[in-house]
């Protein structure tokens, strides 16, 4: 339970953070100093638990179909780290407290700082590989966010992208890496993991897990190539600088690699894929550490460089080598969190980080100044300091390595080389800042901070002192908690001690420190302002260079692959759908089945032919002759109907016919807002041989995709139906829905949540198209009144004249008579749109036809009544009707799980009412009555949407008018 | 009366697709309606055609499945129908509001270069 807890904190406390107001400073510190100290107690009362238990397990089930659990697990590598993500947590906290100013927006700060400790957490202590991956992207993302923290500066929102792409990428790889080695080791979690060593390594997937992995690692961590986003990262403020880009979240890396070090190390490429890049990193970066300019620029690549370092130890495949990774981890955590600490100081109180321009601050804060120079001192590998202790465990580990000769040579002369670059740039860091001539052009007069900026830089370095003077005594118990939990029994002896001896690892650490010493007198007093050798591999040119031909080969590919035209992709649509379908059936032939046909009776035929021919002459006359074609295209949907009637499906006919009404009327209110497109113009300019040719080739592919069709129609109806659902339902219509009519049955009770989807999609299109016509302007030339209008209106008098009057009691003009009829046919046609919606459950009709039928009478008001007028006499409001239909079906489905009963079950009433007599209510009924009432309120509202434009056109020609 | 259903869908569906490739915008609108009509005939097919067996229960007759047409393509057609309906007035809308941005009524919202 306290795990959970832990990890849930610091969730909750990010979102509580991000509710705050924005100048509520000392509340969010508060807050989230709190959740970090409380969460960092609960690791550390865990700890009797798992030094006497050893793991820790909660499981939750995630997904138990796929054998997935939401896994927590906590070893001692896990306590300890999780007991410096909180505690480093929790110090930072109280730093960022100082450091941020009154205006900046606290709540974005903490609310991701928070939620980055969170998902940190969660990296640590998953128990599951895939769950790690996951709070492995949330860091990336955590990192993102609070990189990018002040979003006005071109350089934070550079640096986070590139931060993002780099690990972002290398999650991607990582996922994959975990899932071939879940896929190796039988299972996902880390137990299963953990003890599949020998089928993993001699698996053939091994070398690509273990590159995939690798590559997650090793951009998470900074290491060379992929070390260029971490200076950039720099951009953040320099809290997170100190928590995520040193102590946390780039450890995130080894921490990996060191949790997966039983499965995986131990072969030769784990030593050069691993081992390869940390020295690499190791030496590169301490070489470009040496010449940067900015505080913050030094203490990235040193910490680039010391990555590389606890890389390179873990890819030594020596036990002892991962206890020095493991020390060094912490070690380096304490010290380079306060050096971070004391750069943001210094920036906080002279408005710098150039080394150029610092000098002699140690007159100004001689706190500050000693905090960091015990702290750089430790990080150049000073006796008596911790830094010393692991670096020495480092240089011992290169010495005794068990490789070929040249590299036993090697490797400690690299090593050496690596710690005077150490030395030198933590010399030239101190030296230059503390030391010299008081600078005189610094924009804010350098003094001491408030102490509480300095309390927990204080901390941790007296953490390295403590530390390096009495190891044993203070981290000795945890260090081997956590090397244990890695290396289970095998975990060597060693000691933790000041005092070796004379030997060659100690006398290496001499050579470092004189050298690095000699270094910086020798060379770098007057610091240049490139890198010598390297200036010309800059990795940020590199990414930039590659992001750029990157996204100009996508869209060079995009324009070969694809068209910008709607005819070229339908063409493409319609081709690839006609190939796909032709190959099979050219590849295995396509033969008539066995069914026996039914006779086709003259009528039918005769039906068909009217259809047919309906058809084509739309696609004829649809350019120029656009009432016509949209008369015919009403005649190939009655053809359509008709069909349905005759082939026992009576719901459908009536669907269609009502629907077809609808559309008419619908587009016949859109045509009014289209072009003129007059055939004897067109004919005047005769169509090029390129446009004959592409209108054969669309001939061609339509007619061969509609013969397609059709014989595979045929094809399938001479065939014998298969065993399919539908017995099923026929047979339980009446026992479990309580209807005669099977079809209504399935839409309302069987599939009422297909059916409670599909109004809801019916509202959203009814709302998008009200939506999309509020903002309608039609094309200028569509203003004036159509010419028929016109000659029709100009015996009628002036425009004020004809202007609908709202108050009579009929519409005045020609009109009066229809509306007469049209007024009484609207009670009528409401009790038939009920009659359908209430006897649709044991026969055809239901919700769908009876708003289909109501919707029309509606219409018919408006066509024959005009806008004006009938508005003025009935109120209609759709979107009433639309949320009251949608609030209906979500009760009735809503209504089940009262009775205890799954969403959209059917509940029933039988019984007698007084009066009444015999009863029977159902919640289906209801059901229906939304889809009902959705259907009216969609139809009208849609339908009057459009209608009304004609009216806003007509306010637009009056005002002009009278101008 | 199958060879009449099967032709019928093939016209229709014929007709729908060369008129979605013509470049005005009411070409389109019809031949989608077209091919809607192909679409649902086609699928109401695959239940197999029956007359006279309508998919209401005779309470007389009993649900033997053998003597009703199939009651599920049906079902998916209604729906189909509905939706289809939606789909056209979307489609009007935004033509219509296309033609009122662009001033032209051609399908990618502006007039082909003569070639």
């Amino acid at each position: 339970m306290t795990l959970i807890l832990i990890l849930l904190l610091p969730f909750l406390g990010s979102l509580c953070a991000a509710l705050l107001p924005s100048n509520a400073r000392n509340a969010e510190a508060w807050l989230a100093g709190t959740v970090a100290f409380v969460a960092a107690a609960l690791v550390a009362s865990l700890y009797p638990q798992v030094a006497a238990e050893g793991v820790l397990r909660v499981t939750i089930p995630w997904m138990p179909a796929l054998g997935l659990d939401f896994y927590l697990r906590m070893d001692g590598f896990a306590w300890l780290f999780a007991l410096l993500i909180t505690g480093m947590g929790t110090l930072v906290v109280v730093y960022a407290r100082y450091y941020m100013s009154p205006d900046d927006p606290v709540p974005r700060f903490f609310s991701f700082f928070l939620a980055f400790m969170g998902a940190m957490l969660g990296i640590v202590l998953s128990g599951n590989l895939i769950q790690m991956a996951m709070f492995w992207e949330l860091t990336s993302l955590a990192s993102f966010m609070l990189i990018a923290y002040w979003h006005h500066r071109a350089d934070a929102r550079q640096g986070a992208r590139m931060a993002l792409t780099v690990t972002g990428a290398g999650g991607l790889a990582l996922l994959g890496g975990v899932l071939l080695l879940g896929h190796m080791a039988g299972g996902y979690d880390l137990d299963t993991v953990l003890a599949a060593r020998e089928t993993v390594q001699t698996h053939a997937w091994y070398p690509l897990a273990l590159a995939l992995i690798a590559l997650g690692a090793l951009t998470k961590s900074a290491q060379f190539p992929f070390h260029f986003w971490l200076p950039h990262a720099m951009a953040a403020p320099t809290p997170v600088s100190a928590y995520l880009h040193s102590a946390t979240m780039v450890k995130a890396g080894v921490f990996l690699l060191a949790r997966l070090w039983p499965v995986l190390a131990g072969t030769d490429l784990w030593f050069w894929i691993v081992g390869g890049a940390g020295l690499a990193t190791l030496v590169i970066g301490g070489y470009l550490a040496i010449f940067q300019q900015d505080m913050k620029g030094v203490l990235a690549y040193s910490t680039i460089s010391h990555l590389g370092l606890i890389t390179l130890l873990l890819g030594m495949n020596s036990p002892l080598a991962l206890v020095a990774a493991v020390f060094h981890i912490f070690n380096h955590a304490t010290f380079k969190a306060s050096l971070f600490m004391a750069a943001g100081i210094v920036d906080h109180e002279t408005g710098t980080r150039n080394l150029q321009r610092l000098s002699g601050l140690y007159r100004a804060m001689p706190i500050t100044a000693t905090l960091a120079m015990v702290a750089a001192a430790a990080m150049a590998g000073v006796p008596l300091l911790n830094g010393f202790l692991s670096k020495e465990m480092f240089f011992s580990e290169t010495v005794f390595l068990d490789r070929p000769d040249w590299q036993r040579i090697a490797l400690p002369l690299m090593a050496t080389l690596a710690g005077m670059f150490s030395v030198a740039y933590s010399l030239r860091f101190i030296h230059q800042v503390f030391f010299g001539p008081p600078a005189s052009d610094l924009p804010h007069a350098p003094h001491e901070p408030t102490r509480w900026m300095l309390l927990p830089s204080m901390l941790l370095v007296t953490a390295c002192v403590l530390v390096g003077i009495f190891p044993e005594l203070t981290v000795g118990l945890f260090l081997r908690l956590a090397t244990d939990a890695i290396l289970g029994g095998e975990a060597p002896h060693y000691s933790l001690a000041v005092w070796h001896g004379l030997n060659l690892p100690l006398f290496m650490s001499v050579a470092a420190l004189v050298g690095g010493i000699a270094l910086y007198r020798a060379f770098l007093w007057r610091a240049s302002e490139t890198v010598p050798l390297l200036e010309r591999i800059d990795g940020k040119r590199l990414f930039d260079g590659s992001l750029l031909a990157l996204t100009r080969f996508a869209s060079r590919l995009l324009a070969r692959l694809t068209s910008t035209r709607l005819q070229t992709q339908l063409l493409a649509v319609f081709g690839v759908a006609l190939g796909g379908t032709l190959l099979p059936a050219l590849e295995h032939g396509l033969a008539w089945g066995t069914r026996p046909t039914t006779p086709a009776p003259p009528a039918f035929v005769l039906l068909w032919l009217v259809g047919a021919v309906c058809a084509l002459a739309v696609a004829w006359q649809a350019k120029y002759h656009r009432l016509a074609a949209l008369i015919l295209s009403g005649g190939a949907g009655l053809a359509t109907s008709l069909t349905f009637v005759w082939l026992s499906a009576p719901d459908l006919a009536l669907t269609q016919l009502t629907v077809e009404v609808v559309t008419a009327v619908l587009i016949l209110l859109g045509l009014r807002w289209l072009p003129r497109r007059e055939e004897h113009y067109a004919r005047l300019q005769r169509d090029t041989a390129r446009a004959r040719m592409r209108r054969l080739r669309d001939i061609a592919l339509a007619a061969t995709s509609g013969l397609g069709l059709a014989v595979l129609t045929y094809a399938v109806l001479t065939r014998p139906g298969p065993d399919g659902i539908s017995p099923y339902f026929v047979e339980h219509a009446l026992p479990l829905g309580g209807g005669l009519n099977v079809v209504n049955v399935i839409l309302v009770d069987f599939r009422g949540f297909d059916t409670f989807g599909e109004i809801t999609v019916l509202g959203i299109v009814a709302l998008t198209v009200y939506a999309l016509l509020r903002r309608f302007r039609p094309a200028p030339e569509s203003i004036p009144l159509p010419n028929q209008q016109r000659e029709q209106d100009a015996g009628l008098g002036s425009e004020a004249e004809r202007m609908p009057d709202p108050a009579a009691a009929l519409p005045a003009g020609h009109m009066m008579l229809p509306a007469v009829l049209v007024r009484l046919l609207l009670p009528l046609a409401l009790i038939v749109s009920l009659y359908f919606l209430l006897r649709g459950h044991n026969a055809p009709g239901g919700g769908f036809v009876g708003g289909l039928v109501l919707a029309t009478a509606l219409l018919l008001q408006y066509i024959v009544g005009g806008t004006v007028w009938v508005e003025s006499h009935l109120r209609l409001h759709p979107l009433t009707w639309l949320s009251t239909g949608l609030l209906a079906a979500a009760a009735a489905g809503v209504g089940a799980g009262l009775a205890g009963a799954p969403f959209l079950t059917s509940q029933a009433w039988h019984g007698t009412v007084p009066l009444f007599g015999d009863l029977h209510l159902s919640s289906v009924l209801l059901f229906d009555v939304g889809v009902y009432m959705v259907v009216v309120g969609a139809t009208v509202l849609m339908l009057i949407a459009i209608a009304h434009q004609s009216l806003r056109a007509h306010h637009t020609r009056i005002r002009e008018g009278s101008h | 009366m199958e060879l009449v259903f099967a032709a019928a869908i093939g016209v229709l569906a014929g007709s729908g697709i060369y008129l979605l490739l013509r470049p005005r915008t009411f070409q389109v609108i019809m031949g989608l309606a077209l091919l809607g009509y192909a679409v649902n005939l086609f699928i109401f097919g695959m239940g197999r055609l029956r007359s006279g067996a309508a998919p209401v229960l005779d309470p007389a007759l009993g649900a033997d499945p053998a003597l009703y047409a199939d009651p599920v393509p049906q079902a998916l057609v209604l729906t189909a129908i509905v939706i289809g309906f939606a789909t056209t007035a979307l489609f009007l809308v935004v033509l219509l509001a296309s033609r009122g941005l662009t001033g032209t009524d051609h399908v990618d919202g502006r007039e082909p270069e003569r070639e």
